[in-house]
């Protein structure tokens, strides 16, 4: 367990220490997740010393973002505003990104077959 | 009254209430009764009752919130666990994500600017399509709303889990691979859940999809906002 959270916090304490020290716009614990894929592929680590704590935070991320959601309420008037630019905007946006995602790779996936 | 009030309560509360919707949702077998949505609803309603604050609220709630970060250092194992699929189809792989990425962002920008939304919604919507953990810190990072943000990447989800597979074979998308990778690239979390019920193999394209498309948007939506003019 504790072995486990040094890990991790250690890769996300690194990542944060990226972002402060170059400035770069990408959230900390993106760096850390690369750093941990990294580290885990050059058998730095191995998976038995993250693996169950790992699966434990994938597996009851929905938890962890119950209160953000909460904090909802004190946007309510805004929803009010836009909701139908929201709603309209996400629908036809998510459509397009199953269509484009799905095609793009068929294309390449052919393309690559053919040579 | 003030024993509600207190940070040990509202944790506990927060606790239960995800469980008790999880237990909901399996009972009743309604993929739309989503625990994150319900549980947020119940707390909601619960806060508006007795006159709890937010601001009471944010505390126990930070200690929550605290180990959304953590959450997404640990999606790096299955980042790792898939690097052998992500290897042999790099270029499909990596197109298909950029173009998703790219197409995603852009799309919802333009048609709420458009629609007139107001910049903070806009930066909200922006990262709609990626795991909520991941659009949380990328929508706080560019100055949005992130808790809109985390209601809207839940609804997108259930939304994508619900008409996902009908508009990808409207699409005349019928690889496994690029129908799991799609829904991870769109649906996240919620969309691989979805098609892991298919088979593992489609899961795991879900979840290159959802890793690959959280790490390329966290890198591209400032930049493309910027060029949109947000």
């Amino acid at each position: 367990m504790v072995k486990q959270c040094s890990v991790i916090f250690g890769c996300l304490a690194v990542g944060e220490f990226i972002v402060w020290l170059t400035g770069i716009s990408i959230p900390g614990s993106i760096l850390g997740m690369l750093l941990l894929t990294a580290l885990l592929e050059k058998k730095v680590i191995k998976v038995e010393d993250v693996g169950p704590m790992c699966r434990f935070l994938v597996s009851n991320m929905g938890f962890f973002f119950v209160p953000p959601g909460v904090a909802l309420m004190l946007y309510f008037d805004i929803i009010a505003d836009s909701w139908l630019a929201i709603t309209v905007a996400t629908v036809v946006s998510t459509a397009l990104v199953l269509l484009v995602t799905g095609r793009v790779h068929q294309y390449f996936r052919h393309a690559v077959h053919r040579k | 009254m003030q024993f509600i009030g207190s940070d040990i309560f509202l944790v506990a509360l927060t606790f239960i209430v995800y469980y008790g919707a999880g237990r909901l949702r399996d009972f009743t077998g309604i993929s739309a009764l989503h625990p994150v949505l319900v549980s947020v609803a119940v707390l909601i309603v619960f806060l508006e009752i007795t006159g709890i604050s937010y601001e009471q609220y944010s505390r126990p709630g930070s200690m929550i919130e605290f180990w959304l970060k953590p959450a997404i250092v640990a999606l790096g194992l299955p980042l790792y666990t898939q690097l052998r699929t992500i290897r042999k189809q790099l270029v499909p792989i990596f197109m298909c994500e950029l173009a998703g990425c790219v197409v995603g962002i852009v799309s919802v920008v333009l048609i709420a600017q458009w629609m007139g939304a107001s910049r903070e919604v806009i930066i909200s919507l922006a990262p709609k399509s990626v795991t909520n953990a991941i659009a949380i810190e990328i929508t706080g990072h560019l100055g949005g709303i992130p808790s809109l943000t985390a209601s809207i990447v839940v609804l997108v989800g259930l939304l994508g889990a619900v008409v996902g597979l009908k508009v990808l074979s409207f699409g005349n998308i019928s690889s496994p691979v690029a129908q799991g990778i799609s829904m991870g690239t769109a649906a996240h979390v919620i969309g691989t859940s979805r098609v892991n019920q298919l088979s593992e193999r489609y899961g795991a394209y879900a979840t290159v999809g959802l890793i690959l498309n959280g790490v390329l948007t966290s890198v591209l939506a400032g930049p493309l906002l910027e060029i949109l003019g947000v």
